[in-house]
């Protein structure tokens, strides 16, 4: 079982991620749980998602985009973003657009192709939980979250730029 | 130079110790190939034909002499006792030891160098005009930009895995030569109406497979926007730039799918949240940037020196290479001199430890201990006295750098090609060899006049062969190295308000051997048809056109037809 990363520690996972079938079809809603269902299935059935009795969560895959779910945030209590391959960078601006542009606060989970050298820009970009793929040796990742001690640009963790918090010190 | 602060060290530290560890679970069998690849080609290691590939950055070619002798260090402790300067400003090292390529990057960190970023899908290392800071048409020192530019784009945590390779250029003078036209983002420094600096931006532009020139994106972008609109340009490139396909994955392929205009709309509505953000460039930022650089401290000297004046005029050899290789200064008494690294017979851009380090004593004695790497692979002293530069000259003449050939038809820019390069079609160097061979003659070389030659081994463009006067590119065809003309690319303005162009294929390819004898013809041809040696090849091709060329190497019409014929019969 993937091995999940939260605020900087190994936890148990309770919830279920749902993905489509083999031939596209959207998955079937079990009774209860907590559950992440595609943004296919959001968006195809909302109104009966509205009343499940579990925690909701939902996943956006890296063609997608958050402009879909920005006006629904609040009713979801985790947003997935899947990394199809560990090098395909859409997730980060994702992630970054949830969390600066449209003000998401709740769990955001990095999902799929998940390593331990892509969690620094991931945890940067807004990301504070992370399901590890596999094979990943789970203790060294975790020091991977603060490879570098600075930045110089924005980021969803430190939003202001390196430049403006060097003047704000004093220090050149 | 630029000098880092303590932030700027302990991100290249902590780099090292990133990949050092990268490095030791490859080895340990704890990555996959795949994984590991993307890993290392961050850090500038490829893995050639022969061997694994190193590539330095030199970030805006600028290096000072502590640097260059930490490269020839390198060059003979961990390689062969040589490096080659590339056309992206780069240092290439072609015979590294995989389990040693955490060592070096150590100790190039010792010197404040770094090889983050020089390959792989990320920002590249950022190119500009290799005369800035001295030149007299100067709008803004491009170095400043550049090292803000560095800085934003170094480990961006938003946009470190981009559909592809990207690069910047930036030029601030008046006069173009950082070919701004041909990057991912070209930036040339302007002046409003009112004296304020700005940028105006070009997008989309690039070599390689398909050659494109970049459009201008916005006219004039006030300097204190260049990260939020760089951030907003990158933003719609990160998530819409196509991921499916390689070959069509650059910033260029998505301008061209999209549509200028549909793709500016999209950039300014991104822009719309992020500008005036937090990104929003302060002149107390600009400012500090600058006072880290240092600088050259001249002395107040006379525009004119007599003593040169009068060696100019006694000694033609000194008289020629002062013509081809000494370059006008913003500050009296003092000159750019180029050190030619296209001598008849030597890869061009290649040096040696030895070299690099008689360099560095060079640099050290007449021109503030810096010098620039050229895109051209050339190197640079930028503030030598005029006084000096006799001297000079008798020193670079004796290690063999003193080819008056700057701007001349035997200064061909070359990527390594076939002999060292896994993705080369054909061998690059052999051919810039047998040119250099055949227009031996430096009276003819001078009649010819300026002409840019550029060979690439492969389509992907490294030796920038679309911006050649004369352009050649190896090919492959049913596993024979194949050799493809074409005429009238141009790197930056070709006169004022005629800007870059790409050349046009002149015909069917040629076999290597017979590339000396085209590159002849083509020179024939335009000598018999330019009004005065004022008159450039590059100046010919666009009035004439290149039908005349094509006349002059291939025969006319129907001589070409009856050739063809002649082919298929014998078919």
């Amino acid at each position: 079982m993937a091995t999940l990363i939260k605020e900087q520690r190994i936890v148990a996972d309770s919830w279920r991620l749902l993905s489509r079938g083999p031939k596209g079809e959207l998955p079937e809603v079990p009774a209860q749980g907590d559950v992440i269902v595609p943004l296919a299935l959001w968006l195809a059935r909302r109104d009966a998602l509205l009343a499940y009795p579990g925690k909701l969560g939902v996943w956006l895959d890296a063609h997608e985009g958050p402009e879909e779910i920005a006006a629904d945030l609040r009713r979801f209590a985790l947003v997935a973003v899947n990394f199809p391959k560990f090098g395909d960078g859409r997730g980060y601006s994702i992630a970054r657009l949830l969390r600066e542009r449209y003000g998401y606060e709740g769990e955001l989970r990095a999902i799929g192709d998940v390593l331990h050298d892509f969690l620094y820009f991931m945890k940067q970009c807004g990301f504070d939980a992370f399901v590890l793929r596999d094979d990943q040796e789970v203790q060294a990742a975790l020091s991977a979250l603060d490879t570098f001690s600075e930045g110089y640009q924005t980021s969803v963790l430190r939003p202001v730029p390196l430049f403006r918090r060097r003047l704000a010190t004093g220090k050149r | 130079m630029y000098l880092y602060d303590e932030i700027d060290q302990k991100l290249v530290d902590e780099r090292v110790a990133q990949f050092r560890d990268q490095t030791r679970r490859f080895l340990a069998g704890k990555l996959s190939e795949d994984e590991f690849r993307a890993l290392r080609l961050r850090n500038g290691l490829y893995i050639q034909r022969y061997a694994p590939m190193l590539r330095i950055a030199i970030p805006y070619g600028l290096l000072s002499t502590k640097q260059l002798r930490k490269l020839a260090h390198i060059a003979r402790k961990y390689d062969r006792g040589y490096g080659h300067f590339s056309t992206r400003q780069n240092l290439q090292l072609n015979w590294p030891k995989l389990p040693q390529v955490p060592d070096i990057l150590a100790e190039l960190a010792t010197v404040q160098m770094h090889a983050i970023q020089t390959s792989g899908n990320s920002f590249r290392n950022i190119t500009t005009d290799h005369f800035a800071g001295v030149a007299q048409d100067e709008i803004v020192d491009s170095f400043v930009w550049c090292e803000i530019i560095r800085q934003w784009s170094t480990f961006h945590p938003e946009f470190s895995y981009l559909p592809r390779k990207f690069k910047f250029a930036v030029n601030g003078a008046r006069s173009d030569r950082a070919a701004v036209a041909v990057h991912d983002i070209g930036l040339h420094a302007v002046h409003d109406a009112k004296g304020e600096v700005g940028f105006k931006v070009l997008v989309g532009g690039g070599l390689g497979r398909t050659p494109v020139i970049g459009f201008v994106i916005r006219e004039f972008l006030p300097w204190p926007h260049l990260l939020s609109y760089c951030e907003a340009i990158l933003r719609v490139y990160n998530r819409y730039g196509r991921r499916d396909n390689i070959h069509k994955a650059r910033i260029k392929i998505l301008v061209k799918e999209r549509g200028p205009e549909r793709f500016r709309e999209e950039v300014e509505a991104e822009w719309a949240y992020l500008k005036d953000g937090p990104s929003t460039l302060i002149a107390e930022e600009v400012a500090r940037i600058e006072s880290r650089f240092t600088r050259p401290a001249y002395l107040n000297l006379p525009a004119i020196d007599a003593g040169l004046e009068a060696t100019l005029a006694s000694n033609r050899a000194f008289a020629n290479w002062h013509k081809r290789n000494v370059h006008p200064h913003k500050r009296p008494g003092y000159a750019a001199v180029t050190l030619s690294l296209k001598k008849t017979g030597v890869p061009p851009g290649d040096v040696t430890a030895e070299q690099m380090e008689r360099i560095a004593d060079l640099a050290d004695r007449y021109s503030f201990g810096e010098l620039r790497v050229s895109h051209e692979q050339n190197l640079i002293f930028t503030d030598v006295q005029l006084s000096d530069i006799h001297a000079l000259w008798n020193e670079v003449r004796a290690l063999g750098f003193a080819t008056p050939n700057i701007g001349l038809l035997t200064n061909i820019i070359s990527c390594p090609g076939g002999d060292f390069c896994s993705l080369a079609n054909a061998k690059s160097i052999p051919v810039a060899e047998a040119i250099q061979q055949r227009f031996d003659d430096l009276d003819y070389l001078h009649d010819i006049g300026e002409i840019d030659v550029n060979i690439s081994g492969c389509m992907n463009a490294c030796g920038h062969h679309h911006v050649g006067h004369i352009g050649i590119l190896g090919v492959d065809k049913n596993g024979e190295e194949w050799y493809q003309i074409q005429i009238g690319g141009n790197q930056g303005e070709i006169r004022p308000g005629v800007g870059a162009s790409l050349g046009k294929v002149i015909g069917p390819s040629f076999a290597r051997a017979e590339i000396p004898d085209v590159i002849e013809k083509l020179i024939e041809c335009y000598l018999a048809r330019r009004d005065s040696d004022a008159e450039r090849f590059i100046d010919v091709v666009h009035r004439v056109g290149v039908e005349a060329f094509k006349e002059s190497v291939y025969g006319n019409a129907d001589q070409r037809a009856a050739h063809r014929r002649g082919q298929l019969a014998s078919a």
